[in-house]
């Protein structure tokens, strides 16, 4: 049978489900939004409910966190179920303008956030930086994001990214301006053709380049390289692992220090699905002077900042608190200077929550690059 | 080979088995036209009496010298029809087995594909079967012991029953006592049973019965030779306290420098023990060992002026000097018995085991309500800020069994009935407690198990069908995050304490036992035993048998009625004084073998050695058979540079006419 003919409940595996209630019960966003995923997991095997399970709001609560599919014991990832009936929505064109917009921009410019696909290196603008070639033999080769391309908040993390690189004189280049959308979202949302587009176009074209590794800047990319494109033959790094690299080889070294309490905020795309916990966590205690706190839930029980799945287009209806509400008022409580991350979402929605909340004069949320960069110039 | 052969063929229906889907009648006249067959016939079931007499009869009659029975496995009834025809006067190696079920019938749903194809196999057996050849068993004697590895509950029953049947057993156990994990178990269920009230007289039995020799604190190092006659030699481990002088008075341990300071192993690590300890107090024997990796002396060479067990042992039994002991002996028979590793729970993360200390697995949970126990059977708990007797208790079933996440699909057979029984437990000892039990589904299978289950609940147990995602903390609490699945509820449920109740796993260290005894693994990674249903304590190597929970989890139950028929199976080449060896076995052509021993490096039993031979005047080396050990598997053959050795029934010049039949017909 050829995968475009399987039913619905074929291509989720939900005869494999079990209802033993995990997908749910570790679900982040059940303390603040109807969505039962186990529920969904379960109707879903009725073909004649599908229309009417794709019309429930709370499918696009999701924030593909993926704690679902992690903790499941049979191997099923509850949350496709959901973009499963997301895409049919997604088909029938009835969404939310924010998200038709950002699907067409990323068909169109290559990213999701509206903007020109020649305005994407803007942000190289006075910076020393090596941008590869095709065909360029290159040890590292950087893949910038979308958003931390274009978005003014984040574009700094590619900034301080060129500068640790300099200092650490190794072989890089960034990916020039046809870098596209690795699709982390498009996927989320449920634009199967859209991704399937992604997959084989950024295939081909990361393929082209003679690089020894592939190393990207936002946890999202990684993952979604990782987990969708099984043809990349280049090897996949986040950045945290490179620069964790240089800094245990003596390459990098740090001016000045950081009298600060730092808690680390794992992101799910790299905590939970990409394993990387201790490479951060070593970085930031490389810096002398900072202190590493940590959350109580921390690593593979990290709670989700709710940034990823299609929700920087989608506003959740729901009054309760947010979940970035509760990372920051947990990080108070700590008693923590810094809450820094290596995502450039969970800095979006943190630093979000951490101004909503008035606490801008006490705290700071941070992306780890951010935090280097700025000893390297000390 | 000198009469000329009389062929009869056999296709059996096997009920619609494989009637449904090869037409059998057809096969039978398709073989009548083969050379040399005398008869061809069906029968709905070839292995039923009248189906064998079928096969006798036709021998006396038609003077028949060679059997096709084209049925199922050779597995499965090689050894029935190689009976049938020894009775009626033929030799048993005259047999060919046609599989036109396993490989045939099963495998296809289309008469029009699977009747060719069975009668290509029927073709091929009849090419075969012409040239096989007349093969005698023969006999050796077997050493009336055995060797029992592994001396907890299965080891120990499997010991008193050969023993108390008059045969000698050699008891080895890795650890100082023996009682293993049921000594650590508070109460049994569904009886409620103190297990070491049930436990202690079968240890004390087994350490003075005079048929059993007990070494605990050994370990089995090799084990050589083949059914009837194994060869064993077992490493007992220096204990530095002489085991003949040692009274188990204890003073030792009360006066050692480093007294309290480990964790004490039975007691899941919650108690402490000194360096040099015993167990527990029920200990068998009750002899004191020094722990090397421990003692002060053993680890810096200086204890103090001088080491204290050594001042105030008033029968001088500690000794220093003592190295470990290498003892020999020969069995008949070997019996694993060396039990499993609860689950791990550190490979769930998501449950706070490493981070909360009121995050505690059922082995802990065992050991906190026993009276033995490091609490003394107190149920006080330290929630991260301060020892508390909880008021609300949450038990998770399936924590590491029937989960792909941690490699183990497997139900471990237990957790539903031993979480019933703590829960009973705690509400014993604690009556205002508000106990839940988190579950996906309760399996109460065993004889009285239901029942208490039913009990246990009416004891305002609750509980809540859904298997928890992840444990927090919130304030003193920790919070079970989960699902109730029968309302659709998401719960953050407050409690002092979680119980995780862990499955089982395989012994980590059972790689080497594997090594030792040959034995494989079946897909749960515990031992595999010869067949799932008629040969459960058997494994592929004979002579060698299964019990307990090496083989997969089980009940104490289970366990002990596995114990007693590995006993009874383990007995019978003892108590005939003899093994029958196959006479399917590797053979040497000595005069073309060119002593490369190839054959001895890939032999997978190792059957095979190099011998020195006289030829002509000059010594050589040509390599030799053991036809006890060998299996006839083909390995050395395939290997085998000069074809100078060949399993006998399967030497090219009989397969190779086999292949071509197969390949000969459209």
């Amino acid at each position: 049978m050829s995968i475009e003919n399987q039913t619905f409940t074929e291509k989720y595996d939900l005869l494999g489900c079990i209802q033993c209630g995990r997908c749910t019960g570790g679900c982040p966003v059940t303390v603040r939004a109807e969505l039962n995923v186990r529920h969904f997991v379960d109707q879903a095997y009725d073909e004649g409910k599908l229309d009417e399970l794709a019309r429930l709001a709370e499918i696009w609560d999701c924030t593909a966190c993926h704690t679902c599919a992690v903790r499941c014991p049979k191997g099923l990832k509850p949350l496709e179920v959901l973009i499963g009936l997301r895409s049919m929505i997604v088909e029938s064109g009835k969404v939310e303008p924010t998200v038709r917009d950002a699907l067409q921009s990323v068909l169109l410019e290559g990213n999701p956030w509206e903007k020109a696909r020649a305005a994407r290196t803007d942000w190289m603008e006075g910076l020393d930086v090596k941008v590869a070639e095709e065909g360029q033999e290159v040890e590292n080769l950087i893949f910038t994001c979308c958003t931390i391309a274009y978005d003014p908040r984040v574009q700094v993390v590619a900034k301080n990214m060129v500068k640790l690189l300099n200092q650490a004189g190794i072989d890089y280049a960034f990916l020039p301006e046809d870098e596209s959308c690795c699709g982390s979202e498009v996927f989320t949302i449920g634009e199967e053709g859209l991704f399937e587009m992604l997959v084989e176009d950024n295939t081909e074209y990361l393929n082209n380049f003679n690089a020894g590794r592939i190393v990207t800047l936002s946890p999202h990319c990684y993952t979604t390289y990782k987990t969708h494109f099984p043809d990349i033959r280049i090897p996949l790094y986040h950045y945290t692992q490179l620069l964790d690299e240089l800094v245990q080889e003596g390459s990098l070294s740090w001016k000045g220090e950081l009298q600060k309490k730092i808690v680390y905020h794992d992101p799910c795309y790299l905590g939970k699905q990409g394993g990387i916990y201790d490479e951060p966590r070593r970085l930031l205690k490389s810096i002398p002077g900072v202190e590493l706190l940590e959350f109580d839930r921390r690593r593979e029980r990290s709670l989700c900042c709710e940034g990823g799945g299609g929700k920087m287009w989608i506003e959740s209806q729901s009054t309760e608190e947010r979940l970035a509400d509760t990372r920051i008022k947990d990080a108070r409580e700590l008693g923590a200077d810094i809450v820094a991350a290596a995502c450039p979402f969970c800095v979006l929605t943190l630093e979000d929550a951490m101004k909503g909340l008035g606490y801008e004069e006490e705290m700071r949320v941070a992306e780890i690059t951010e935090l280097l960069g700025e000893l390297i110039e000390a | 080979m000198s009469e000329k052969p009389k062929v009869g063929v056999y296709v059996c229906h096997c009920g619609i088995n494989i009637a449904s889907t090869v037409d059998v009648e057809e096969i039978a006249s398709f073989a009548r036209d083969l050379p040399n067959v005398e008869v061809a016939r069906t029968y709905s079931y070839m292995c039923s009496d009248p189906g064998q007499n079928l096969i006798k009869e036709d021998i006396r009659e038609h003077g028949l010298n060679r059997v096709i029975v084209a049925s199922c496995s050779p597995r499965m009834h090689e050894p029935t029809f190689r009976k049938t025809i020894q009775e009626a006067g033929v030799n048993p190696y005259f047999l060919e087995m046609a599989n036109i079920r396993e490989q045939c019938s099963w495998v296809h749903d289309d008469l029009e594909v699977a009747t060719p194809k069975a009668k290509k196999l029927v073709a091929a057996s009849v090419a075969k079967v012409r040239l096989l050849e007349a093969l005698e068993e023969t006999e050796v004697d077997a050493e009336p012991a055995t060797l029992v590895i592994g001396a907890g509950i299965a080891g120990i029953q499997a010991a008193l029953d050969i023993a108390d049947a008059g045969f000698k057993v050699y008891l080895v156990e890795k650890t100082p006592s023996v009682g293993g994990r049921m000594a650590q178990l508070d109460k049994t269920f569904p009886t409620l049973d103190c297990s070491a009230c049930i436990l202690t007289p079968k240890m004390v039995d087994c350490a003075g019965h005079p048929n059993i020799e007990l070494m605990t604190y050994s370990e089995v190092e090799e084990i050589g030779g083949y059914i009837g006659n194994f060869d064993v030699k077992v490493r007992k481990k220096a204990r530095y306290v002489d085991f003949d002088k040692c009274t188990g008075c204890g003073d030792c341990a009360n006066e050692c420098r480093v007294k309290d300071r480990f964790p004490n192993e039975f007691d899941q690590g919650m108690g402490k023990r000194s360096a040099v300890y015993l167990p527990f107090p029920q200990a068998v024997p009750a002899k004191y060992t020094i722990d090397p990796e421990q003692c002060l002396y053993l680890t810096k060479g200086k204890c103090g002026k001088a080491p204290k067990c050594q001042e105030v042992c008033g029968v001088g039994a500690i000794d220093f000097e003592q190295e470990d002991e290498f003892v020999e002996f020969k069995v008949g028979a070997v019996i694993v018995a060396t039990g499993f590793d609860p689950f791990d729970p550190s490979k769930k993360p998501e449950y706070g085991y490493d981070d909360y200390p009121n995050v505690i697995t059922g082995m802990e949970m065992e050991r906190l309500v026993s009276a033995s126990g490091p609490t003394g059977g107190k149920i006080t708990i330290n929630n991260g800020e301060e020892e508390i007797e909880p008021k609300e208790v949450a038990f998770i079933k399936c924590v590491g069994s029937r989960d792909e996440s941690v490699g183990n699909e497997y139900c471990s057979r237990v957790c539903c009935m031993y979480t019933a029984k703590q829960a009973h437990l705690v509400r014993e000892k604690l009556p205002d407690a508000n106990i839940r039990i988190y579950y996906m589904d309760v399996r109460a299978f065993g004889k009285g198990y239901e029942e208490f289950y039913d009990r246990v609940r009416r004891e305002n147990v609750r509980y809540i069908r859904g298997n928890p995602s992840e444990i927090f903390k919130r304030g003193n609490k920790l919070v079970v995050k989960a699902e109730n699945t029968l309302t659709s509820t998401p719960v953050e449920d407050e409690v002092d304490l979680v119980v995780l109740g862990v499955g089982m796993e395989p012994r980590k260290e059972m790689r080497d036992i594997m090594d030792l005894l040959r034995l494989s693994q079946s897909q749960d990674r515990f031992f595999l035993e010869a067949h799932p249903k008629l040969a459960p304590v058997d494994t592929a190597t004979d002579g060698v048998f299964l019990a307990g929970c090496c083989q997969g989890p089980k009940d104490i139950p289970d366990t002990v009625a596995q114990a007693k028929g590995a006993a009874s199976s383990a007995m019978i080449p003892l108590a005939r004084g003899k093994v029958t060896i196959s006479a399917q076995v590797a053979e040497v052509n000595e005069a073309t073998c060119r002593g490369c021993g190839f054959c001895v490096e890939i032999c997978p039993y190792s059957a095979i050695e190099m011998v020195t031979v006289n030829r002509f005047g000059y010594e050589i080396e040509v390599a030799r058979v053991n036809e006890a050990l060998c299996k006839g598997c083909g390995s050395c053959s395939a290997a085998c540079l000069s074809d100078s050795i060949q399993p006998k029934s399967f030497r090219d010049w009989q397969i190779l006419p086999q292949i071509a039949a197969l390949g000969a017909m459209k």
